[in-house]
């Protein structure tokens, strides 16, 4: 907890520098991977990220320096160049799109290793810490990188910001985009340019290895929380500023611990989290939900059952054993016991001394079932013609589905019956 | 004589060197529900999208309302294949009628009061009003394929080029985009349709394209949509059409010869 705290308030500049530097990369790789994302461009990222290597090396052959700038300009070239090769050779070979990723992917990054191997055995005095762009070097970054890093994510931040329309439209109909006139070329110049700038920077946190889960991680596990673009942007943002803390945070507490693997260990767990507990897309949720719904048809099928045991007795009020509701309708006797404790508790029935009997607000409840399985029952027979001895089933589950819309729709095109096919008064 | 909507002059358009249109050559008048009515693969999206300037022409040209297409872009709506895009995108029904207000001159800037008025009145008349803030995963086939409509609606447009709008869409779709089609005809709006379903054309069209790669014919339904024209489109492939399409496609030799380069 203490060294949380002292994490926290950033008061050693090692770690306010890490942090800072960190925070924009997460950003800013977070906001541009949503739109990779959802055009489906995750394994280029991946190309991309690789075939910057090479980019990385020749800038700093020719210019001798490792000043962040030169390098930067050596991987947007190098990016670009990977980009405009995969759209030519997918364009003008009958290759097909993942072939040609995975071939562009290998040899600018073989290029890449072996320009790398060979600076190093060169014995430049500055050579050391290129390496570091394999697998990023998140805890030595300087100054002079933050500074880069937030023009770069200024610049992203802008450019998604001004164009969001465009690149929304772009992502969801791109011939759309084209038929009413939108500058389609311009569009994906831009976003492509930004994606690069993005990769390019985001190496020297992670390194070219694990930067394609840097760029998409944060915006898959967004797009399991909500249904709004907008909402996404946001929250792809917030992963990747919250994965690159985390992993700040550990390399902080164990000095031996890399930061930008854990960055990525962090955006892993964020997404596992997101795919299990997301209220609605997640697995959890569905399962609950499916639950929900297995409960909910228990106590109604419990509610119709002592309906029936009603109206074969003709008898309002009248109270039943569980013996002899299990004996009208099979149930688990567990299910059972859950199922009236429920109905109980809401006051749709009553208890006294082991026998049962539904209150008139659990009866309207009844009602409502029984009668919405007899009206589907009707309308199978009579609009689908099934026979009268086949639409049982089917309207058992029905009856938990139909919603009261429904029910009057029902009620209307049948001319509001009075009797199912099985000349059961519907109530 | 009613003024042309769509003049289509030879055209020629081949996908990775095979040809799916054969220079193709009609006039559609203004003002008219027009199917354009083929089998299966017999280039009637491309010929859709060859209008809309969204693959390279091999040969030939289109003019609509007697003008190029981007002089007349903003009175031109067209309506993809619902199966064209991803409906798992992260987006509400209103978000994407809206993009029938986006144009090149609003890129930049956020849309206004009356952008969101003509998205809802577009909503309305594809009576899909109360699913505004719906996420578009969660709607039927058919309620897909209003929301299109609705955003094509809410470009205010005078030629609507619709891809399969009848596609897989239940009874209750089919007869509310019919309505809408009627009407905009009522409002001297011309409509040129892909469309699947022979039984209805008779039904739905005034005028209608025949096609199989190459035109059969184009006229006035009662003229054009007989048995002979559609014997000659669905009854078979002209063997030596065939064959000579196999043979550019092997050869790779253009399909139109370059002008000022020497053949």
């Amino acid at each position: 907890m203490k060294t949380l705290l002292e994490f926290l308030s950033l008061s050693d500049p090692n770690v306010r520098l890490v942090v800072l530097g960190t925070t924009l990369l997460g950003a800013g790789a977070g906001l541009v991977g949503v739109f990779t994302l959802l055009r489906k461009r995750a394994l280029l990222g991946d190309a991309v990220a690789h075939s910057i290597l090479p980019g990385v090396c020749l800038a700093f052959l020719v210019s001798q320096s490792k000043t962040p700038y030169i390098l930067l300009i050596g991987a947007v070239v190098a990016g670009w160049l990977s980009l405009l090769s995969i759209d030519f050779l997918v364009r003008r070979t009958k290759l097909k799109a993942d072939t040609v990723i995975g071939l562009v992917l290998s040899v600018f990054f073989g290029l890449g290793i072996w320009l790398l191997t060979s600076i190093q055995q060169s014995g430049a005095a500055s050579q050391s810490g290129l390496d570091k762009f394999l697998f990023g070097k998140a805890a030595s970054i300087t100054s002079q990188d933050v500074e880069l890093f937030a023009w770069v994510t200024l610049a992203l931040g802008l450019v998604l910001f001004f164009f969001y329309k465009g690149f929304k439209l772009l992502a969801f109909d791109g011939d759309f985009a084209r038929a009413i006139g939108m500058p389609v070329r311009l569009l994906e110049f831009l976003l492509s340019t930004v994606t690069v700038l993005s990769i390019a920077v985001g190496i020297q946190a992670v390194g070219v290895v694990l930067m394609a889960s840097l760029l998409i991680a944060p915006a898959a596990a967004a797009r399991f929380w909500t249904d709004r673009l907008s909402v996404m942007l946001v929250l792809a943002g917030a992963m990747g500023v919250l994965a690159a803390w985390a992993g700040a945070f550990v390399s902080y507490t164990a000095p031996s611990m890399p930061t930008g693997p854990w960055i990525v260990l962090a955006l892993a767990f964020l997404t596992g989290i997101s795919m299990l507990w997301a209220p609605k897309r997640g697995v959890l949720g569905r399962r609950l939900r499916q639950w929900r719904y297995t409960r909910k048809i228990a106590q109604e099928n419990l509610l119709k059952t002592l309906f029936q045991l009603e109206e074969l007795d003709g008898g309002e009020g009248a109270r039943y054993s569980r013996v002899a509701i299990l004996q009208h309708r099979e149930l688990e006797t567990a299910q059972l016991s859950v199922a009236l404790r429920a109905l109980k508790r809401r006051g749709w029935i009553e208890e006294s001394d082991g026998l049962w009997r539904m209150s008139p607000a659990g009866r309207e409840q009844a009602r409502q079932v029984v009668r919405r399985h007899r009206l589907w029952e009707l309308y199978l027979h009579q609009r689908l013609n099934l026979p009268a001895d086949h639409v049982h089933a089917g309207a058992e589950a029905m009856e938990h589905l139909l919603t009261p819309e429904l029910e009057n729709a029902l009620q209307k095109d049948l001319g509001f019956p009075v009797q199912d096919p099985h000349h059961s008064p519907i109530p | 004589m009613p003024k042309t909507a769509i003049e289509v002059h030879n055209l020629t358009v081949s996908y990775s060197q095979r040809p799916v249109l054969w220079d193709v050559d009609f006039s559609l008048p203004e003002g008219k529900l027009i199917g354009i009515v083929g089998p299966n693969g017999s280039g009637k999206t491309t010929l859709l999208k060859s209008i809309m300037g969204l693959v390279p022409l091999s040969g030939g040209f289109v003019r609509l309302f007697d003008q190029p297409l981007d002089e007349v872009r903003s009175q031109v709506s067209y309506v993809p294949q619902r199966e064209s895009v991803d409906w798992d995108f992260p987006a509400r029904v209103k978000d994407v009628v809206l993009m029938g207000r986006y144009r090149p001159q609003n890129l930049l800037r956020r849309l206004t009061r009356v952008d969101r008025e003509v998205a809802d009145w577009a909503l309305q008349q594809v009576r899909m009003q109360e699913f505004a803030q719906r996420q578009i995963s969660q709607l039927s086939g058919g309620q897909q394929q209003r929301v299109f409509i609705a955003r094509s609606l809410a470009q205010q447009a005078n030629l609507y080029l619709m891809d399969e709008p009848f596609a897989g869409v239940d009874a209750a779709s089919e007869k509310a985009i019919l309505d809408i089609l009627l009407e905009l005809k009522d409002r001297g709006k011309t409509l040129l349709i892909v469309h699947h379903d022979l039984n209805t054309v008779r039904r739905y069209f005034d005028w209608v394209v025949l096609m199989n790669t190459r035109l059969v014919a184009a006229g006035p339904v009662e003229e054009v949509f007989t048995e002979a024209n559609l014997q000659a489109a669905y009854g078979g492939q002209l063997t030596v059409l065939a064959q000579v399409v196999d043979r550019v496609q092997e050869g790779e030799f253009p399909v139109r010869e370059k002008k000022g380069k020497i053949g």
